[in-house]
């Protein structure tokens, strides 16, 4: 900037200034594009050297395989509502996972958000524990947990509830936190006054004033779970994924099946991510309407 | 509410207040009672209590104990009278031949002191371990009676376990067992014992201080190729696998953003006017996102075989129909006054693009990618756990053999870690590069809502 103080520049001093920080400018975005694309090559080849086949050889062949199963499973066309009957309680099982584990996450991330808010929590002093709770439970991924848990447990869905349930109630800590900061303290005074204790100043002062924003929040987590829960039975933890992975390691003339699977699970998320979003649009634009009222 | 203030009877009044009352009531009964019925149907259809007896808590047991403790393996082969020692009985901590630690004299009589009176005697022939309050067990493994076993008067203890050809005792001190080919003391320490260094390295066992002093002398570059070789913790293994796995979130991410920004564009109203395009590109975002990246990684795993590449692009391809909603959203509320301004200019297309539409969609479209670059970090490590690369390889592999729980342990606490400090890491970067944005998550949360 010129320095107005010091007289009044000419049309050709402010001109050069101008000139001057658009180049510094200029210079400094293109050194950090240069940066950006030679992290992103040098990331790439060291990525394509580690994997076991290079991109190179492998990227006209990535429709050969969909191609392979696509084809086998036209040729069994008729067998496909019989496979889809067959893997329906496959996939009730991920969605109960996903449903159930997003349940109790949703009662224990709300547990974890009220301790971890100021002039909410019971226990005013362990905020930062409820806190490291959560971040905690939000940094592990689903998948250590579920392995770690079939290990003692033995396979099923409910060490994926259990991973998914713990990795749900820290991400949804965070975010029910954060709604709740929002929320007025007015009405949980006012409890107070009239001798309500705190589970009934919570659940009567600050839980009607932050409910849509927590049923949008956990109905996006239902989005996320329902693919966690898909994955999870990859590893062994039952649901779709597990047959998934059954029929794929049979190898060709199970594909149908396999096809089956794909078009379960495709469905199924397209089908909840449609319906969530209707409804958490409804929710908070309804919820806009409540507060200007 | 706005009802109390028409000019109602208060007949209507009342009969609509108990309305109100009644269906708060019905609200606030049913819809908890309605979420235990579920709770309580997923707990039977999920077979919980058949789980308590398929539930393994043995494994539960060695699993803990073994993640922060380990065990010293003597054993002597009854037949040739040799002995070795080997940590975690494993080849990569075995002791060199002739050696053993301290606490084990080697000789005609090899003595183990486990500590607390407890002592087992290798003998030529006979085995004994003297235990306290108890008295001394002998045992004498023979090629043809199997294994004969002398023990104090009295009832067999229920941590005695004794057969024809085998006797095994646990007790706090440790474990001995004894079998016609082969006499075994387990002793049990605390700590990741070799963590710095294996027994072969001429380091092994130096004090903090005096592995500086060597240092100072000119053996630090031994000292550390000595620990980053490590054999039995393999730490060069372990860093290359969360670089591979933040590379493969890196990667990921940033690809997808630049994939979507340019496909954005042609989905969104006022930047294509072609309506069949729009259309077309908006259900290949659904499509992609819809597929879901485990489906992603399968299919690309079979074309570039396992490994840090697939990761990527199943994150690549993924994330591109994600970014693409949000961006063609955040593109399709911008300010055209901008863009209009900059056209006055007498700007061509690619000018408008640059200077109207590009400075007003940064703050979205980073705040977006440092966010996704946080939460791929965690999908990386589930996607290479089934792909075969980075992190969730090494920790699938370390479950599998079930036995290196105290290598689960150490990945899991690296795991957490490393999505720890990305976390951190883009939140630091978010608010550096987007100026004013005091709550970052407050973003997303507006756009979830939006979208």
């Amino acid at each position: 900037m010129t320095d107005l103080t010091a007289g009044s520049p000419t049309v050709d001093q402010i001109r050069a200034d101008y000139s001057e920080t658009t180049r510094r400018k200029r210079v400094y975005g293109g050194i950090l594009l240069i940066v950006f694309v030679a992290l992103m090559a040098a990331g790439f080849r060291t990525a394509d050297d580690r994997n076991a086949g290079s991109f190179v050889d492998g990227w006209h062949r990535i429709f050969d395989y969909p191609a392979e199963v696509l084809s086998e499973a036209w040729d069994k066309i008729d067998a496909l509502p019989a496979n889809l009957v067959k893997f329906f309680p496959a996939l009730v099982e991920t969605i109960n996972i996903a449903a159930a584990s997003t349940l109790i996450g949703t009662i224990a991330g709300t547990f974890l958000a009220l301790m971890s808010t100021r002039g909410m929590a019971l226990w005013p002093a362990l905020i930062p524990l409820f806190r490291r709770i959560a971040d905690i439970c939000r940094a592990i991924p689903e998948i250590v947990i579920a392995l770690v848990l079939i290990f003692i447990l033995g396979g099923g869905p409910v060490p994926a509830m259990i991973a998914i349930a713990i990795h749900t109630a820290g991400a949804l800590g965070k975010l029910f936190s954060e709604v709740n900061e929002n929320a007025s303290l007015k009405p949980v005074a006012g409890l107070h006054s009239v001798g309500a204790n705190w589970s009934q100043r919570m659940y009567l002062g600050v839980i009607p004033q932050v409910g849509p924003n927590y049923v949008s929040y956990a109905l996006l987590r239902f989005e996320i779970n329902i693919r966690a829960s898909a994955i999870l039975g990859f590893v062994g933890a039952g649901g779709l994924g597990y047959e998934l992975r059954n029929s794929m390691s049979w190898g060709q003339g199970r594909y149908d099946e396999a096809a089956a699977i794909f078009l379960l699970l495709f469905v199924t998320i397209v089908v909840v991510d449609q319906i969530s979003g209707q409804l958490r649009d409804r929710l908070t634009h309804g919820s806009e309407k409540g507060a200007r009222a | 509410m706005s009802t109390f203030a028409t000019n109602l009877t208060i007949d209507e009044l009342k009969a609509e207040a108990d309305h109100l009352f009644s269906r708060k009531r019905l609200v606030n009964f049913g819809l908890p009672s309605l979420v235990l019925t579920y709770l309580i149907y997923v707990f039977f259809a999920f077979d919980v209590p058949g789980l308590a007896e398929r539930a393994n808590w043995e494994n539960g047991k060695t699993l803990v104990a073994d993640s922060y403790s380990y065990k010293t393996h003597i054993e002597r082969d009854n037949r040739t009278g040799e002995i070795s020692a080997a940590i975690e009985g494993e080849r990569k901590g075995a002791y060199p031949a002739g050696e053993a630690p301290d606490w084990v004299t080697l000789g005609e009589t090899t003595v183990i002191d486990l500590e607390d009176g407890h002592v087992v005697r290798f003998g030529p022939r006979t085995v004994e371990y003297d235990i306290p309050g108890y008295g001394t067990v002998r045992a004498t493994p023979t090629r043809v009676a199997g294994v004969q076993a002398e023990l104090p008067a009295g009832d067999v203890p229920d941590w005695i376990n004794i057969s024809k050809n085998r006797m095994a005792i646990t007790t706090d001190a440790g474990r001995l067992t004894v079998t016609r080919n082969r006499s075994e003391v387990f002793r049990y320490f605390t700590g990741w014992e070799l963590y710095f260094f294996t027994l072969d390295s001429p380091y092994y066992g130096k004090s903090f201080p005096q592995l500086v002093g060597l240092a100072a002398n000119g053996e630090a570059g031994a000292i550390l190729n000595d620990f980053w070789t490590n054999k039995m913790w393999r730490h060069q293994d372990v860093a290359w696998a969360i670089f591979e796995t933040i590379l493969m979130a890196f990667l990921g991410t940033l690809g997808a953003g630049m994939v979507a920004l340019p496909l954005a564009f042609l989905a969104t109203r006022n930047f294509n006017p072609l309506r069949s395009v729009r259309f077309l590109t908006r259900r290949v975002f659904d499509f992609v996102r819809g597929v879901d990246a485990l489906i992603w990684t399968v299919v690309l795993a079979r074309a570039f075989g396992p490994g840090p590449l697939t990761g990527a692009l199943a994150i690549l391809v993924t994330d591109t129909g994600t970014f693409g909603k949000i961006f063609s959203e955040a593109l399709e509320n911008v300010d055209q006054k901008q863009v209009e301004g900059v056209q006055s200019t007498g700007a061509n297309a690619p000018q408008r693009y640059r200077f109207g539409v590009i400075p007003q969609v940064t703050p979205v479209l980073l705040s977006q990618l440092l966010y996704f670059l946080e939460s791929n970090t965690r999908s990386a490590t589930v996607i290479g756990a089934i792909t075969g690369g980075g992190i969730g390889l090494l920790l699938t592999q370390a479950i599998i053999t079930q036995k290196d729980w105290e290598e689960v342990a150490y990945y899991i606490v690296l795991i957490i870690l490393m999505v720890m400090l990305m976390d951190w890491f883009s939140g630091w970067l978010r608010r550096r590069l987007i100026q004013g944005e005091t709550a970052p998550r407050r973003k997303k949360a507006k756009l979830v809502k939006a979208s």
